[in-house]
Formats: structure tokens, sequence, C-alpha cells
């Protein structure tokens, strides 16, 4: 009987599968913090838009978010590079286990994190366990809000779910989500691939927050071909991972300078 | 030798001296007769006052506006109602949950440890703590479900055989969780029945009407034969040996949900005992208040709970408070000795943010102030006292878990998302629950014996006062 190892959880086999197979480089140093991705993310994904006062109180749905940090006390401030924080599909991911439905299981075929809304019952341990806080709760039914709605002829309609995605669900409330790597942009390529009888090429397709971003910052592909963009960007001098020393094994590398 | 050498010799004035100090007074060397103990309890049970209805309708409307009511509503327009949010994605539920396991654990520990190491001051409030277990039981349960964001689902948390072969996952805390509480709801609550059917078997003797039929049902046809209670001794025996673990694991397991998350301030590895002396902290305290108000409003209590059982409980009290003041350091100064980024930054916070008023009256009333007073005799012996301190060190511990809830995941390792908690519909659920479980205990003082009357008796049996020429000596036998 052959075990494997990856679902064991033995550290040699961590070890070794720690590149991944989908990954996503993020360039801080040309991030010119527009949230363009954020804006592309809630498009393809059907983040629910939250108002402003829950938004206020830390309740935004965003997939994707822009971190801004500064340097230094007020008059002499100086800013430091845009951060984007979004799931970092960790290999070795702290959300997994602590599942007690496995609604957040790993995918063995993609090597993603997977969030499966219709098992989920709301305990929120994930997003406690998650080091990078990139998970959202669906605290209410954003998507059918009143504040979002017309009045027409006495019925409430909502014209913003004319722009929903159709090939991603509408979350609704008590569940968590977070970024998926735009899983059926991958699903999509991957079928198109096969009906076509080939492999998927690098740069086929993207992310919705790569393709989105004005500045070329956001690189995304197979980590695991050494012959990617995304590869040879990753393995750049300027290359970091987030929060390293927790051993959680990030797909997402930063880029930055010094 | 020398303590009986003083009763043979002394004068008679050195007796009276002696009897107004006996430290064994809890022993209760003045015994009734049964038919007259039995119905000083059972009158205890009759008796209302018209204060009674009043606060039981008060209560019974908290309970229908803040608990059911409320609850329904968070379920019909979702979590938000609450504070929580990114970061805080626990909040004030939880909170209510290991408070409410934390109170449950006196009941296990008093009934329980105490009558395995046959500590005999335990004799007259068996009954009341085991309540506050089952009771602190159902409201910790309520209060998990409350927290869930889809409480119609929660039954998928239970490993039901179902058609798609789903499972829950074992390597969750939340599963371990699940099932030490349920372990712990069945086993408590057994435990709590089976000393309570010689006491059912009395009741029913003694009454008519719908309370004989209520009593008939729950006495199981108990008559009191030496074979009954030779069954019934050993099932106690059994279940309180079988208890003691369980109560341990339970708030283990209860703080291994915070201790094997990767949050600062959580990862501790001494977080179980800690949470068990923690728990047991708080429901000393809430053993005090619950007698306190017993002798104060119940009938013949006076009887029955006497000064030198809360000196013995303030003993109790005491030694619990210098164990928890170890682990207490123990937890933080080692997490301070770590020196990680993230919990140099959570620990600061704790000192001198927002919250610091909460943490320094949690350091205070936990830890300072109760050593202080409960060294002194009178202290422990004055029943208002005692439950205040209990009260103190009730709200303090309150003040810990909020601390390790929703303060401490405020601060985290992204300080972007740092956000401080704000509960909302939380105050209301919270005063729900503290109200179910006076009305639940309100109700049942009126149908069960809340003095455990055949294990007073049994203690008075074993314990006499015996004459032996002029003096008389305190005699200790066993059953069996």
């Amino acid at each position: 009987m052959t075990v494997d190892l990856n679902l064991v959880g033995a550290k040699g086999a961590i070890a070794e599968a720690a590149e991944g197979k989908w990954g996503m480089t993020i360039d801080q140093d040309i991030c010119t913090g527009c949230q363009a991705c954020v804006a592309a993310c809630a498009m393809e994904n059907n983040v629910a838009f939250v108002g402003e006062e829950d938004a206020g109180y830390g309740r935004t749905q965003h997939w994707i978010r822009i971190e801004r940090f500064w340097d230094g006390e007020y008059p002499h401030v100086k800013a430091t590079p845009f951060q984007p924080m979004l799931c970092q599909q960790c290999g070795h991911a702290p959300c997994e286990p602590v599942c007690p439905v496995f609604a957040t299981p790993h995918s063995p075929a993609e090597d993603l994190n997977l969030q499966v809304y219709n098992r989920c019952v709301g305990t929120r341990y994930c997003a406690n366990n998650c080091p990078f806080q990139v998970r959202s709760f669906n605290w209410r039914d954003y998507h059918i809000i009143p504040e979002l709605g017309n009045m027409v002829n006495g019925t409430l309609v909502f014209p913003l779910h004319n722009q929903l995605n159709p090939d991603v669900t509408v979350r609704r409330r008590g569940v968590m989500e977070k970024c998926t790597f735009c899983i059926q942009r991958i699903h999509h390529a991957q079928d198109t691939a096969k009906s076509e009888g080939r492999e998927v090429e690098d740069g086929e397709f993207t992310t919705a927050c790569a393709q989105a971003c004005p500045a070329s910052a956001i690189t995304f592909g197979r980590v695991d071909h050494p012959e990617s963009l995304v590869s040879q960007m990753a393995h750049q001098e300027r290359g970091v991972k987030h929060l390293e020393e927790l051993n959680t094994l990030p797909r997402v590398t930063y880029l930055k300078e010094g | 030798m020398t303590a009986s050498s003083k009763y043979l010799s002394g004068a008679h004035e050195a007796h009276d001296a002696h009897h107004e100090e006996d430290p064994k007074q809890y022993l209760m060397y003045d015994p009734k007769p049964r038919g007259e103990m039995n119905a000083m309890v059972m009158e205890s049970m009759h008796t209302t006052s018209w204060k009674f209805w009043v606060v039981l309708g008060v209560l019974s409307f908290l309970v229908v506006t803040c608990f059911f009511f409320a609850w329904g509503y968070m379920i019909d327009e979702g979590l938000y109602v609450g504070g929580v949010m990114r970061p805080a994605y626990w909040g004030v539920f939880l909170v209510n949950t290991v408070f409410w396991i934390g109170i449950s654990h006196a009941g296990t520990f008093i009934s329980a440890i105490l009558r395995v190491f046959k500590a005999e001051f335990r004799r007259p409030f068996t009954r009341a703590a085991e309540l506050m277990t089952t009771f602190g039981l159902i409201q910790a349960g309520a209060s998990i479900f409350m927290h869930m964001g889809r409480v119609w689902l929660s039954y998928w948390m239970f490993p039901i055989p179902n058609a798609r072969q789903l499972w829950p996952n074992f390597h969750s805390p939340l599963m371990w969780d699940l099932l030490a509480i349920s372990t712990y709801v069945l086993g408590s609550t057994m435990y709590l029945f089976l000393p309570l059917i010689p006491d059912l078997a009395m009741a029913r003797d003694r009454s008519t009407g719908w309370r004989k039929t209520f009593y008939k049902i729950l006495a199981l046809g108990f008559r009191g034969t030496e074979g009954e209670w030779r069954h019934l001794t050993v099932a106690m025996n059994f279940f309180a040996f079988a208890i003691i673990p369980v109560m341990f694991s339970v708030h283990t397991i209860v703080s291994w949900d915070f201790a094997m998350a990767m949050r600062p301030g959580w990862s501790s590895s001494v977080f179980g005992p800690y949470f068990v002396l923690g728990a047991l902290h708080s429901g000393m305290g809430a053993v005090a208040m619950v007698l306190f108000v017993m002798r104060a409003t119940m009938k013949h209590m006076d009887y029955f709970i006497r000064k030198e059982h809360f000196d013995a409980l303030g003993k109790l009290m005491l030694m619990v408070t210098f164990a928890y003041t170890y682990f207490f350091f123990n937890d933080y100064i080692v997490q301070w000795y770590g020196g990680d980024k993230a919990t140099d930054n959570l620990l600061h916070w704790l000192e001198e943010g927002p919250m610091a008023w909460m943490f320094l009256q949690f350091v205070f009333f936990n830890i300072v102030i109760p050593p202080l007073l409960l060294w002194s005799k009178k202290v422990r012996e004055t029943p208002w006292l005692l439950a205040l301190i209990g009260l103190m060190i009730n709200v303090g511990m309150y003040w810990e878990r909020y601390l390790i809830i929703p303060v401490m995941l405020t601060i985290n390792r992204m300080p972007f998302t740092w956000k401080l908690f704000q509960p909302r519909l939380e105050i209301f659920l919270t005063i729900g629950t503290f109200s179910m479980f006076l009305l639940f205990y309100m109700i049942v003082s009126r149908l069960i014996p809340l003095i455990p009357v055949w294990e007073v008796q049994e203690g008075q049996m074993t314990h006499s006062l015996r004459k032996v020429g002029k003096a008389k000596l305190p005699t200790i036998s066993e059953f069996e």
C-alpha cells in the first residue's frame, strides 16, 4: 500500500512539494496601489459590496486587499511600498486542519486550498488560524441587502446582479470565502487545452487581478515549470515570502528591493 | 495524642471553649431526627414568597427577549448584528462558552473529587454544585451554537452516516471539543441524577398530587433496600471516578481550541492546566455565591449550610487562587520571555492599549485581592463577603476569557487588519444566557431537594460526638 506523504504531512514530502503547482509573484516595487486588482477580483468572483458602515468596521469581503504602511511619526512620514495581500494558497495551510467539517480541504489536483461554500457551517476557525488574515466571512446576505436595491413598481431589484459572473457561486450568509486563484479560469483553460489535445501554455490565461494590473505587477502561472515567467520572476534575488518562519509554504512570492 | 489528652483532662470551661473553636463544626454534630430533617427540606422546597415569583417573572421575560428572540433575530438576519468582524472572528459567544464551562467545573470538582477524597464538608452542597455543572453546560452548548454562522447545519459536525460519505474532520480541535463537551454533559447529568434518586424517593413518600407523580417517575421505584443502596453506591463510585478525567480533559480540550491555533498569545503549551485552574477558580467563586443566595433566600438553609462550610470553601478558594496565580505568571512571563515580535506587540497592547483597564481588573480581581482577603478566617466565615469575593473572581475570570478571545485576536501578524472588537447584540444574548441559568436554578429549587438529605444524614451518622467521661470526643468513622 502506498501512502501519499503530502496527505499525511510528513516533513520531507512537504519540503519537496514546497514549490507547488500554480503560483504568483507580486512586484511591490512597481505596484502603484491603484486598487484595480481589488475591483477586478470583485467583478470576477462575485465579491459582495458591503457598504460604508460595515467596511469601516472591518467587514470588507475583498479577496485581495492593498495594505498601506508608513514609517515614522507624522511630520516625517515615509511611505513604504504597497503590499497587495491575498490568499497565499499555502502548501501547509493552517486553515485546513482546523475545520470540523472539511469545508476547507487541500486540492491534490491543483495544489490549492479550496473552500467548499455549501459544506461550510461558519465556525470561522480557519479565519482565526490564518496568519495572513485573508479569509472573509459573509456576515450577512450582502448581495440582497436593501441598500443595494432599487424600488421598481413596488419590488426591490438589484441592478448589481446583472454583472454577476455565472461561473462563480454567489455566497450566502454564514459561510467563509477566500481567494481561489480564479480556479474557474484555471479549469476553463485546462478544459480548452484538453479538447485541443495539448497542455496549458504559460501565459495562456491569468487571474483577474493579474489581468487588471496596469503596472503588470502581478504574474500568475505554473511555479513548477522552471521556464515559465512566474518561476523566473520568483527566483530573482528580490523574491521573499511572507511569514516564512511559520513554514506554511506560501505560493505567492513578493518581489521587493532591499 | 496531645489533642485527645486535652479533651480528657479538660475542665468543663475548657471543653466549652474548645467547642466554640472546634474546627470540625461542618460535620454538623447536632443531628435532628430523620423525619424532621426530611420535613425541613420538603418545606424549603414548598415555601415560596411573592418575591420568588417576581424574580421568576423578570427572568422569564429576559430569557424570552434576550435569549430566544435575540437569537432568532440573529439567525434570521445573519451574524452582522453581532460585533464579530475581521480580525476578531470569534467574539463574546465563545467567551460565554468558556466561562460557562468554567462554572460547570466547580460542580464536578466539589462533588466528584471531594467525594472520592472523602472531604466531609462537601456533603450539604454537592447537589447545588452539580446543578451548576448541568445548567452551566447547557448555556455553554447554546453559546457554541449561537456562534456558528449556519447553525441550522450544525448537525454536519456529528458523525452521521450519509450518502456522500462525508465525515467530520477529527484533526480539528473543534471536533475534539464537541466530543469532550457532549461526553461531559452526559456524564455529569447522570452523575447529578444518581445521588438524587434517594432524595427523590424521599420526596415521593412525602408529597401528593402532581408532585407525587413527578417524583414517582423520577425515583425509578427506589425503596431503599440494601441491594438498591449497594447498586447505587457502586454506580456513584464508578461515575465519580470516571467523571474526574472527563472534567480535566474537557477544559484542556477547550483550551486547545486556542493553544493549537497559530496566533500570538494563544499558541501556549501551558494553556491546558491554566484553563483548568481558571475554571476551578471561577467555579469555586460561583459556588460561594450560590450558597450565599440559597442560605439567604431559602427556608431552613442555615441549618444545613453553616459558616464553617463557607470557611472550608474559602480555604479551597485560597488554594486554587495560588495555583491559578502560578499558571498565570507561567503563561504571560514565558510568552514575554519568548520575545516573538507579534507576541510582544500583543503584550504591549494589553498593558497600555484601550483594554488595559480590563487586564488590570482581571489581575487585581483574580490574583491580587483574593489571597489578601481569604487569609482571614473572619472573612472566610462571613457568607456575604465570601460571596462578594466569588463575584469578584467571576468578573475577573470573565474578563480573562474576554481578553483571550476578542482582545487577543485584535493583534495578529498582519498589522493592517488590527481592529478593536465591540460587542453589539452579544450583550443581550449574554444577559439571556445568564438569565436562563438563574431561571433554571430557581425552577429546579422548587422541584428537587437542593440539599442531598441522605448524604447529610449519612455524614451525621458516621461523625458524632462521643462522651468520654465529662468530655466529648469527635469520632469519625467510615462506611464500608
